[in-house]
């Protein structure tokens, strides 16, 4: 029998590569996959705990999270082809006009 | 070490190295193709969870449907390989570092912090004893008790469908 | 029918708001002036009704407290709008509405064609308004509330010609005179406040009641009930316009004759001389304080009525009167003869009112004319109001058997037996120069030939003006049969009235019996003969010689330019209060405290958040992660909060 901890422990890592990704990578696209696989590290704790707590409300959850997930692919999508034709790019670093 | 383990570390480790492959490609196709082992690892995770219908859509929809949205788009724009990281390093990227590793070691410390009752409750259990992921019962489930959240989906994904075509079109109204 | 005491103060609100906001709409000044009227008048029959119940009342059982509503609690502190109702603050209202409405029907006359007609009985009803509440009070703080509200309309009807210029002693215009008035009343205010403040924190309460019954446990010489007597009694000083604080009353002689008879001499300025007796109890503890109310009394009395004598204008010569007036009566609360000071109080309201009513008919035949000098003979033009002057100088100077004769004789008596003989021989010199003044006055205005300009063509009031100036001078005739004293086989009926009420201070003071009858016919005869001296001089100096003042002022010199200037009080106050006052506020308070320190600390202010901002303004660099980056930074303080508290 597999401890909760071990699952968890799983999770947090996943959540942080997801972290990380988002903070160093310059990619727009990969940054958003980076979001996704945040959402999913989390997804895998909401899992963890329904099974061993015998509740289905975490299912519910991650059934929810993934409609919002495909949703937030949609726009995000969208987003980043509307920036690409207005910059030619998809690099973060040149997208700067959130300034002063 | 009992088969259940064994099948864990193996997908564990799938999943960690399909992360850390995925954030650190230059390539965007090869970062999508890591994630999608990633989520394809955590499907089978979920079943030795016991829980069936979850597993199934993530293959369905994430892995499926998301993920091959992602690669069009990826493809539609013919994106260019990112420059390494080591050439553009700067500060900020230290320093995001130390946050990301500093939440880790934070949440890890959380969990292994977190005793009492519903810990020894959850660890009596076995994950495969509860056979509450099955699709009939997140059927049950779904349409009686969250019947609301679940219309109100509904709208949600329509008012993003809505968003993403006003948008992605080529010229703002 | 106590119980209705809120109309007594209802009313002059109504009237109040009636003017106030449709007082401009309405275009005729007969309604305005009935409107004004009849709200005191309707408030004079509850009082008076109030007090015909009273008269069947058992003596012990006519102070009854009618509470309207809350009006402050906060934790212990609790203060209701209660309207008190014993013998003494029936005795006041029934002055206060009866005189008030006597003169607001004279004002009708009076001010006939002013511009500001509606406006002046607005003032004027709110000003009965704040004076009901003053001496209906049942606490301090509703006390309090008259008072400042009595001094907004001083204030308000001081200036009320506010276009009008008016000399004096650093003063240009009526609305310096209305300054000076609020500022001079602000000293005494501040003092009665912090008086009332230690009253709260002597006694943990501000009803008179409370206050009253704890003071009767104390001792005798205690040194807060010292404080606080002193405090209320600058308090005094200020409102009835005594030692030090006199000097703002002949000033406000600046406002409409009516307004000085109603609220610069029947009125507002005896508020001190009520406030004294309300609290005879608490003053009775403090004999050091009764000695300075005596002293301060006495000396006022004597030195406005020396100013008197030399003052030309008519209003100026009647307002030093009411200080001296004011100044008997403080003299009699500070010898312990409480019935004595609030017996002249009314005598006092009757006879001034009349006067300056009276002189109010004089200026308006004159054309604004206010100098004596230029007056004369005007007795046959005006007869009601020769008559009813000369009725009323005779009660001021103590003409037996005339209201003033009681009151004042009874305030001497008591100063003689009860005080000293030094207190008695300055209130009988000042005696002496008020009928001189007094006589001066009324033989230099009505009498010998007139020496007024050709053009001036002076002529009787109307008798909205003449009537009141009757039934005053009626009421100053008869106003002194309520005090006849015991030797003179009078029941001195006020004394009997009033006397539940100064009860307690009399049980502490524990004043001796009168001396033998024989002193007081001695003394009574006195008093007699001083009035009598004055009258004599007074009449027969200025009948043969209008000018006699220069011959006077030739012989004495310098003691004449003293009087006629007024002891140069004014002068002396601008140059060690006032103008020191104005130069450190101008050399240090604005241009040091205010433009450096109090600019400066708002500036500062401003330039500091204007810095921040600049250096904070780099924190938005409008790259996504750096903000992304902050957003981790904050998570792992949350986490480091929620898992190492």
């Amino acid at each position: 029998m597999i401890p909760v901890h071990y699952y968890l422990i799983l999770s947090a890592v996943m959540f942080i590569t997801g972290v990380v990704g988002v903070l160093t990578r310059r990619n727009a696209i990969i940054i958003f996959m980076c979001i996704e696989l945040m959402l999913n590290s989390v997804n895998l704790t909401f899992v963890a705990f329904s099974s061993y707590l015998g509740n289905e409300a975490g299912q519910m959850f991650v059934f929810f999270v993934m409609a919002v997930a495909a949703a937030e692919a949609a726009v995000g999508l969208a987003i980043v082809i509307a920036l690409f034709r207005n910059k030619q790019t998809v690099n973060i670093n040149e997208v700067n006009i959130l300034k002063w | 070490m009992s088969s259940e383990l064994i099948v864990f570390l193996v997908l564990a480790a799938v999943a960690v190295l399909s992360g850390i492959l995925m954030i650190t490609r230059a390539n965007p196709v090869n970062s999508a193709l890591f994630l999608i082992l990633n989520f394809i690892a955590l499907a089978g995770m979920y079943l030795t969870l016991n829980a069936q219908f979850v597993a199934i859509i993530q293959i369905l929809v994430y892995a499926g449907a998301i993920m091959v949205l992602v690669l069009f788009v990826i493809m539609l724009l013919n994106l260019q390989d990112e420059e390494p990281l080591r050439e553009t390093l700067t500060k900020r990227h230290y320093a995001s570092l130390l946050f990301a590793l500093l939440t880790l070691a934070m949440l890890i410390e959380a969990i292994g912090w977190m005793g009492g009752d519903t810990l020894d409750r959850m660890q009596q259990q076995s994950p495969l004893a509860v056979a509450n992921g099955t699709v009939q019962h997140i059927g049950d489930v779904l349409f009686s008790s969250y019947v609301f959240p679940f219309e109100l989906t509904s709208i949600l994904l329509l008012a993003a469908m809505l968003g993403a075509v006003v948008i992605a079109k080529k010229r703002f109204p | 029918m106590y119980q209705y005491v809120g109309l007594i103060v209802l009313f002059p609100l109504i009237g109040l708001f009636i003017n106030g906001f449709f007082g401009r709409k309405i275009k005729n000044e007969t309604l305005v002036g009935m409107i004004g009227s009849a709200a005191v008048g309707l408030s004079f029959l509850v009082a008076a009704g109030i007090f015909v119940e009273m008269l069947g009342m058992p003596e012990d059982g006519r102070s009854h407290v009618v509470t309207l509503f809350t009006w402050i609690a906060a934790g212990s502190f609790k203060v209701s709008a209660a309207y008190q109702i014993d013998q003494l603050s029936i005795l006041m209202t029934l002055v206060v509405t009866g005189v008030g409405f006597l003169i607001h029907v004279y004002s009708i006359g009076y001010m006939h064609g002013d511009r500001g007609f509606w406006r002046f009985f607005t003032y004027l009803n709110l000003f009965i308004f704040a004076m009901l509440n003053l001496v209906l009070a049942d606490n301090y703080l509703l006390m309090f509330l008259g008072w400042e509200g009595v001094g907004l309309c001083s204030y308000l009807l001081i200036g009320f010609w506010y276009d009008k210029k008016f000399p004096g002693t650093g003063i240009t215009w009526t609305g310096d005179a209305a300054n000076k008035a609020f500022w001079v009343n602000r000293i005494g205010d501040f003092a009665f406040m912090i008086g009332m403040f230690l009253i709260f924190r002597e006694f943990g309460s501000l009803t008179f009641r409370e206050v009253m019954g704890g003071a009767e446990t104390l001792a005798v010489g205690n040194n807060t009930m010292f404080w606080i007597t002193l405090l209320l009694f600058i308090g005094a000083t200020g409102k009835s316009a005594q030692i030090p604080l006199f000097i703002w009353l002949p000033d406000a002689m600046a406002g409409p004759t009516p307004v000085s008879a109603l609220i610069h001499a029947a009125t507002m300025v005896t508020a001190g001389v009520y406030m004294v007796a309300r609290n005879s109890a608490l003053y009775a503890l403090a004999p050091t304080t009764m000695m300075i109310v005596a002293i301060v009394g006495a000396l006022t009395a004597i030195m406005a009525a020396s100013i008197g004598i030399a003052q030309n204008d008519i209003k100026k010569v009647l307002a030093y009167s009411t200080v001296s007036q004011l100044g008997y009566m403080f003299l009699a609360l500070g010898v312990g003869a409480f019935t004595a000071g609030i017996f002249h109080v009314m005598t006092h309201a009757f006879f001034k009112a009349c006067l300056f009513l009276g002189s109010g008919s004089v200026i308006h035949a004159m054309h604004e004319e206010q100098d004596i000098r230029h007056m004369g003979g005007l007795k046959k033009v005006m007869p009601k109001t020769y008559w009813t002057f000369l009725i009323s100088s005779f009660a001021i100077a103590g003409f037996p058997p005339l209201s003033g004769f009681f009151s004042k004789d009874e305030i001497l008596w008591k100063a003689f037996s009860d005080g000293s003989l030094v207190l008695w021989i300055i209130g009988a010199s000042a005696a002496l120069m008020t009928a001189f003044y007094m006589f001066r006055m009324v033989t230099l205005t009505f009498e010998g030939e007139p020496r007024w300009a050709k053009d001036k063509h002076p002529h009787e009031s109307p008798a909205t003006m003449t009537i009141p100036l009757i039934v005053l001078a009626g009421l100053a005739i008869l106003g002194g049969f309520v005090g006849i004293p015991a030797v003179l086989g009078g029941g001195n009926a006020i004394e009997h009235w009033l006397h539940p009420v100064f009860a307690q201070a009399h049980h502490t003071m524990a004043l001796s019996e009168h001396s033998s009858h024989t002193t007081e016919y001695l003394m009574m005869g006195i008093s007699v003969v001083i009035a009598v001296t004055g009258f004599w001089f007074g009449r027969r100096m200025f009948l043969a010689d209008p000018e006699a003042d220069k011959r006077i002022a030739a012989k004495t010199g310098f003691l004449y330019r003293l009087l006629s200037n007024k002891y140069y009080v004014d002068e002396i106050y601008n140059g060690s209060v006032v103008r020191p006052l104005v130069r450190t506020s101008e050399s240090f308070l604005y241009r040091v405290f205010d433009v450096r320190i109090i600019d400066g600390a708002v500036n500062g202010l401003a330039k500091t958040t204007g810095w921040v901002s600049a250096m904070m303004r780099y924190v938005q660099t409008g790259v996504v992660q750096n903000y992304a980056a902050l957003v981790v930074l904050g998570l792992v303080v949350v986490l480091g909060l929620l898992i190492f508290s």
